[in-house]
């Protein structure tokens, strides 16, 4: 009997060897926002994460090796954020995810970089990647990818030549609104309000009357999901018929959800959408919604690419170095074809930044529907 | 002109669901000395409430009534037998902590059991403009207004033209006298409890539209209602009807000509200059208490 179960133990050993190689599983720390004002961001983020590493784990995991994923919740806080990373780095991982938050990239990537790990984040102020920090890289495009074709649509598209900007006082927003300031110059649109609004904002009924007395032809709203609901809402109600344009903050499935009618007609700018005529993105989005019973906004999807991104780089590393990580992806397409968890074909520069299709959306009865598909810059 | 009718009307109406929370907490107080930190918190729950009775299958009407109901069990008599009681004894000080407490934990076991994010809730107003004026003004700012007022004039009467709120307004004013009379006192501040919870329901009914149902939706609006008492008279209910009015109107006004930034600063600098130069607020009357 006894050499029978040793044989059998040394047969499970073998068998689980073979899954999952020889080395011991590969550590992510992610830190995002799972509770405060960017519940939303970081919920999805997390969520695209965990799936995408079941579905790697489930093929076998990176170069025989299984992924393992920690998660800290940041509260939303740039504070809370810097504290949770610090944390996070001391368990040295193989790779960092996360924030979502702009404010909460930008006070966590100098701890990354000095410790040599490679941060893969949502945020998307464009001064995120500017500061020559080479670890720090994106899962969708940053202000300064966007923001030039929101520009040429309003004035190209819509005509509008004075436009209200509503932006959120905090990186993101401000980032923002300093980036479409400048390229409204460029087209002669006039900034007919600058209303600034604070993140977690309940009521927008002030906010609403300054765009109402300004009389604009279009309104630009860049302020995060929840805030996005609440100011369409308003506007609504105080009968604001000029459209209403944005970023994927403005036309997300959160904010569908939430906003309801008022959210019809609202357009935005979208790096990333479920409702994407892309297959394998469609494919995704049935994955998630058997998982986790509800659509995902393009935060989801982010954290999906974080983890495929992490799988093709070390791929192509052929091993798991955590030091040369960041090298190895600047400079680097990664295709669907090779890999179709990627989604589409994305190509990361040497400041970390991502090119990739994009996509102009406008939300029609309750759902977003894409107008038009817009190719990458540099094929 | 136009845009300050706009100010005036959207003001007012986020001003009346002020001053019925507001008017809570001038309930409490006067008939038990309770401070309810968590009143905002007993604002945000009730929409909760009602959310679960809608997945449950509940029509909207019939999951408001079941949100008042409980809210009436939850946050009237269980506060009331649970909390109040025990804790009054030790004076009004551990309460007002114990409320606090209280705030974090409903918050906290709200983004446990239901989830950190904002939910959509109904409109109990339905959307569309009138013409006032000449000019179209939301529905839905003039629906909140109406159900505020009405509920603040029902309130009223059944405190000045009833029986019960001649014992109520007796049980607030002198329990040891209004005892000596013949007046139920017990009962008579346990039915302000029920008010209380009955009028933070309704308010949660009223904003949680606008505001959407969020675990953290009760901060800002239990701030708002507090200076609002505090600004109309803490001890008075015409002074909290005043005072949510005057906050709501005063925030909308700040935000448009002075700056959103600084728009939450303006409400403190009133409470601060009402506190400087009329203590008991503006319809307060001065108490005086023997140390």
């Amino acid at each position: 009997m006894k050499p029978v179960f040793l044989a059998s133990a040394l047969l499970a050993t073998i068998m689980t060897t073979a899954a999952f190689g020889q080395g011991a599983p590969i550590k992510l720390a992610n830190v995002a926002e799972l509770s405060g004002g960017g519940a939303t961001v970081g919920t999805n983020w997390k969520n695209g994460i965990d799936l995408a590493i079941e579905e790697i784990n489930a093929k076998g995991g990176v170069l025989g090796r299984k992924l393992e994923v920690t998660h800290a919740d940041s509260q939303s806080n740039p504070g809370v954020a810097r504290a949770q990373v610090q944390k996070a780095l001391d368990a040295e991982p193989y790779v960092l995810l996360g924030p979502g938050y702009s404010g909460s990239v930008k006070v966590t990537a100098p701890l990354a970089a000095e410790a040599g790990i490679t941060q893969i984040m949502g945020g998307e102020a464009a001064e995120l990647t500017q500061s020559g920090n080479r670890f720090l890289f994106r899962t969708s495009f940053g202000q300064q990818s966007s923001m030039p074709k929101v520009a040429k649509y309003i004035n190209d598209d819509l005509k509008a030549k004075s436009v209200a900007i509503v932006w959120v006082n905090n990186d993101f927003g401000k980032g923002g609104r300093d980036v479409i300031t400048k390229e409204f110059a460029k087209y002669n649109i006039k900034v007919a309000a600058d209303i600034s609004t604070e993140a977690g904002q309940a009521d927008f009924a002030a906010d609403v009357s300054k765009i109402k007395a300004a009389a604009p032809e279009a309104v630009f709203i860049y302020v995060n999901e929840e805030e996005s609901a609440r100011i369409l809402k308003e506007l609504k109600r105080q009968g604001i018929t000029v459209p209403l344009m944005g970023e994927t903050t403005l036309v997300g499935q959160k904010v569908i959800e939430l906003a309801g009618d008022a959210a019809n007609g609202a357009r935005g700018h979208v790096g990333l959408t479920t409702d994407a005529p892309v297959e394998l993105i469609k494919a995704f989005r049935d994955k998630f919604v058997k998982k986790y019973n509800y659509v995902p906004d393009h935060n989801g999807l982010k954290g999906w690419l974080a983890i495929y991104m992490i799988k093709a780089t070390t791929e192509k590393m052929g091993k798991v170095d955590s030091k040369g990580f960041a090298d190895a992806l600047h400079g680097f397409t990664i295709t669907a074809a090779k890999e179709p968890g990627i989604l589409m074909d994305a190509t990361f520069d040497a400041n970390g930044d991502i090119d990739r299709q994009g996509f102009l959306a406008e939300v029609v009865e309750g759902k977003q529907v894409i107008k038009q598909v817009l190719p990458k810059l540099n094929n | 002109m136009s845009n300050l009718l706009d100010l005036l009307v959207a003001g007012l109406a986020t001003g009346a669901i002020y001053a019925i929370v507001a008017v809570g907490f001038t309930l409490l107080w006067q008939t038990s000395q309770t401070i309810n930190f968590a009143q905002g918190e007993f604002v945000m729950l009730p929409a909760f409430l009602m959310l679960a009775a809608m997945q449950a299958g509940a029509p909207f009407w019939l999951a408001i009534l079941i949100g008042i109901l409980l809210s009436m069990l939850l946050l009237g008599l269980g506060f009331k037998m649970l909390l109040v009681d025990p804790m009054l004894r030790h004076g009004v000080l551990p309460l007002a902590i114990a409320t606090m407490a209280l705030a974090i934990g409903i918050k906290e076991a709200v983004k446990q059991f239901w989830s950190a994010e904002a939910s959509p809730f109904p409109s109990i107003v339905p959307t569309g403009d009138i013409s006032i004026l000449g000019r179209p003004v939301a529905l839905q700012s003039i629906g909140v207004l109406a159900l505020a007022i009405l509920a603040v004039l029902a309130l009223t009467t059944l405190l000045n033209r009833t029986s019960i709120g001649h014992q109520m307004q007796a049980a607030a004013q002198n329990p040891t006298v209004a005892k000596i009379i013949g007046v139920p006192v017990e009962r008579m501040i346990l039915f302000t409890f029920l008010i209380n919870a009955f009028l933070v329901a309704l308010a949660s009914v009223l904003i949680t539209p606008i505001y959407l149902a969020k675990f953290s939706s009760g901060e800002v609006l239990g701030q708002a209602a507090f200076i609002a008492a505090i600004v109309g008279g803490f001890n008075q209910v015409r002074g909290a009807i005043a005072g949510g009015l005057l906050i709501g109107v005063v925030d909308n006004l700040a935000a448009a000509y002075v700056s959103t930034q600084y728009r939450a600063a303006v409400p403190l600098i009133l409470l601060i200059a009402v506190i400087l130069l009329r203590p008991q607020g503006m319809f307060g009357r001065p108490e005086e208490r023997t140390v």
